[in-house]
């Protein structure tokens, strides 16, 4: 192969490799990316069932039920709407009535119910999910949590 | 006083490092050799001066004294003496002191250790160490004063958060920044050969060691958070693609990439280019995973503070030192003589392909990362990147490169015979197949695409040591005489063998844990038993006790089989008194590679308790393949050729291609 060859076989190598790169990662954010939704704005955002997505608000007080001891049921409110979430596992330290939470999974065809697969609480007590504290600010709500424990 | 004299002790250190970025340049186009040797004594200075500092912050800490501001806020009396040590670090502003401490380190060591330097090199070398220094020294200063008092002092501290209270923590950041910023030296190399127009194989050669030490230390510092994340957050899970772990993942796999390109350039002068653009890329990925981390942008365990003030700090140096040695490089890279011609079959350009496909896998990581942000920034939506997006996308880019890795040294420099280098990996990827039908067999069936993993990883351990074998000259030459000749392979060899071995071990473990984990989640009352990987455990009950700065109930588990009792599992739920922060101590017991894990979770009205059992087979492989790829980065830095004899022949080599340049 000639010099002039050679850099073509190299070059045209990595251009294709490149492509493929950038078709995968298109493809993977249309399919395995899960957008951030507060309660208020399910209603107007139709979702097809089975669409994840991540659910993030208040749990809200008096809302936890245990049911067979590893399944737990509890509302995620955003003080507009409230959303029923069921989720089987166990539950993060810090997950608390009345504190921020993330829930993160999908609902089923023809239920309210939204059944998480993944929930996610605060790190520490000073530490609410920053998506939910943002979207809540944006609402309006205070913010008690932090000053509740200290 | 002291705290004063540790203050005090940083601002000296910000006019050392100004000294140090700026005459020693001016003596190099001078030709004033006092100049030119300040850098050195500057370099150690500076270290001195950091040390002390953070001397001082380690007492403060030490001895409890909440009169500073930050012991306050990250430390309790009561805490034992090892967590008020590794609290030193455990909060936004002594991690950045550290972070300076190991820069300072770094350039000090180049000073000491660069003696077989070219004088200007070194100097340009320490002079972009230094304004590194200088600007992080400032950051320091102006928006994260470790030093800033509190009146009145207040008479017991807030506690280093609970999580971070543990040994992992004590060891993780610093092994970790030792890698990070370790790859500050390959930078620095590159800003001076692009300052002085100028670069050989002698500069691959020096700047080689300095890589392997950062990626020995990087590879070190993630496995040690991935396994620290594991035992102490009771999630079970080792590594959750979070974006500051991709912060640090992100300079790793670019540093892979720079210490096979740098590979290249020594031995043959080619990727030349490539390779300065790939040091300076890879510690441009380390400021923007500190920048990712420290500025608050991500919420994580790790974003102790979330000042805006930070944030727009580090960005600008992110700006500044990222977006200068770029622009340096665009205007002086052309001045750099390209190298040797190579067929795309051959060693080169089997290395050429390990660094496309690690600089693509660093380039969907790093969207990953910044797609989140970057789309929330641009229309307010929100969206979480997680696990299946990079499984996807990095998961099957990484794929061919695994297939290529024990082709690389197989093939010859210049122009390689791939049908006789596949004809040498017959044993190895006989066995895969073979290992993976076993496995296969004895699950009875199973995922196809498990079975094929780890018949993969089975293949890269065997590919490695094909690679040796062949070497040695086993099977063509004598046994005593093979012995002889495996004894007396350069250190490098082994060094590339190991780390190969360690990833292949590693892949098993991913792909044992991720196919065949199992996990039950199930209520528990005292006597009731659940099986879980072939052992049965039985629940006894809970007991209440305490720590020093905790109480926690803990339950307790015997674990049998067959009938037989083989150990017991305690798995606790701890509440820290100081911040009311409830945490998870999950109970492992380790059964040769695999472990038993159990986490508790909300204990019922009727005494019964939520449990989460997870059986981990093989999951040690995932470290200790780590492990055994750190052992191939230190067996590799030990080799002779970038030891004694090397800098000789270096400068040599150096003072030919300078000759043949002009």
């Amino acid at each position: 192969m000639t010099r002039k060859q050679k850099r073509l076989a190299i070059i045209g190598g990595g251009v294709g490799f490149l492509t493929a790169a950038v078709l995968l990662v298109m493809f993977a954010f249309s399919q395995a990316v899960a957008y951030f939704y507060v309660p208020g704005d399910l209603a107007k955002a139709s979702l097809a069932p089975g669409t994840r997505i991540r659910l993030g608000g208040l749990v809200e007080a008096g809302s936890v039920k245990r049911g067979d001891g590893k399944t737990v049921t509890f509302s995620v409110t955003d003080t507009l709407a409230a959303v029923p979430v069921t989720y089987t596992g166990i539950l993060p330290d810090l997950f608390r009535e009345g504190q921020g939470v993330v829930a993160e999974g999908s609902f089923v065809a023809g239920s309210p119910v939204f059944v998480a697969d993944t929930v996610l609480a605060k790190h520490d007590e000073t530490y609410m999910p920053k998506d939910v504290a943002d979207r809540l600010k944006a609402q309006g709500v205070t913010l008690g949590g932090k000053e509740n424990i200290q | 006083m002291i705290i004063e004299l540790g203050h005090y002790a940083l601002v000296l250190a910000l006019a050392t490092a100004l000294i140090q970025s700026v005459l020693p340049l001016v003596g190099v186009r001078r030709g004033d050799r006092a100049l030119v040797e300040l850098a050195g004594t500057a370099a150690t200075v500076s270290f001195l001066l950091v040390a002390f500092s953070f001397a001082v912050l380690t007492f403060a800490y030490v001895t409890s004294d909440f009169s500073v501001r930050n012991v306050w806020e990250n430390s309790h009396s009561l805490k034992p003496l090892i967590y008020k040590i590794s609290g030193v670090w455990g909060n936004h502003e002594g991690s950045m002191l550290l972070w300076l401490l190991i820069l300072v380190f770094f350039s000090a060591l180049v000073a000491s250790f660069g003696r077989n330097l070219p004088e200007t090199l070194k100097a340009n070398v320490l002079a972009a160490q230094a304004w590194i220094a200088a600007a992080f020294t400032l950051f320091i200063l102006l928006t994260s004063n470790p030093f800033a008092r509190l009146v009145p002092a207040p008479g017991e501290g807030r506690d280093l958060n609970p999580v971070l209270q543990d040994i992992g923590l004590a060891i993780h950041p610093p092994l970790l920044y030792l890698g990070y910023v370790g790859f500050s030296v390959c930078f620095s190399f590159a800003i001076a050969a692009l300052v002085e127009g100028r670069i050989d194989a002698a500069w691959a050669r020096w700047v080689r060691p300095w890589a392997l030490a950062a990626w020995t230390c990087l590879t070190a510092g993630i496995a040690m958070g991935s396994y620290w994340a594991y035992y102490e957050l009771g999630w079970g899970g080792w590594w959750f693609w979070d974006p500051v772990e991709n912060a640090s993942f992100m300079p790793w796999l670019a540093g892979t990439a720079l210490l096979h390109s740098a590979l290249v350039m020594e031995k043959r002068e080619a990727l030349k280019i490539w390779t300065v653009l790939l040091a300076i890329l890879t510690f441009s990925l380390s400021l923007l995973g500190t920048f990712l981390v420290r500025s608050g942008v991500l919420t994580s365990v790790h974003a102790f503070a979330t000042d805006p003030t930070r944030g727009v700090f580090i960005l600008a140096i992110l700006v500044v030192f990222i977006g200068g040695a770029l622009s340096l490089f665009a205007f002086r890279a052309s001045h750099l003589k390209s190298g040797g011609l190579f067929a795309p079959i051959s060693r080169e350009g089997a290395l050429v392909l390990n660094n496309l496909i690690l600089t693509t896998a660093t380039a969907t990581v790093l969207t990953g990362t910044l797609y989140p942000l970057v789309l929330e920034a641009l229309t307010g939506d929100k969206i979480s990147v997680g696990a299946p997006f990079f499984n996807m996308t990095f998961g099957l880019l990484m794929l061919p490169l695994l297939f290529a890795v024990p082709f690389g040294p197989l093939l010859a420099w210049k122009r390689g015979d791939i049908a006789a280098a596949s004809q040498r990996l017959f044993v190895a990827v006989g066995a895969g197949l073979l290992f993976a039908a076993a496995v296969y067999y004895a699950r009875n069936g199973g995922p196809v695409l498990a079975v094929l993993g780890i018949g993969l990883g089975v293949y890269l351990i065997l590919g490695a040591i094909t690679d040796v074998a062949l070497r040695s000259g086993l099977g063509r030459v004598a046994g005593s005489v093979a012995w002889r000749r495996f004894l007396g392979l350069p250190r490098s060899a082994f060094g590339t063998a190991l780390a190969h071995i360690g990833l292949g071990v590693t892949l098993i473990g991913i792909v044992a844990v991720t196919a065949y984990e199992t996990e039950t989640v199930v209520e528990m009352k005292p006597g009731m038993l659940v099986d879980a990987g072939g052992y049965s455990l039985r629940f006894d009950g809970m007991r209440q006790g305490h720590g020093p700065n905790y109480t926690e109930d803990t339950g307790h588990f015997t674990v049998s089989r067959g009938g037989v009792k083989v150990t017991e599992i305690w798995s606790s739920k701890r509440l820290y008194s100081a911040r009311l922060m409830p945490t998870t101590e999950a109970g492992i017991r380790t059964f040769g590679l695999s472990q038993l894990y159990v986490s508790l979770g909300d204990g019922m009205t009727d005494g019964g308790i939520v449990v989460r059992i997870w059986w981990k087979p093989l999951i040690l492989c995932i470290w200790g393949g780590a492990l055994v790829m750190m052992a191939g980065g230190i067996v590799s830095l030990s080799d002779r050729r970038l030891r004694v004899g090397a800098p000789s022949r270096a400068t040599k080599a150096a003072r030919l291609a300078a000759g043949a340049a002009e």
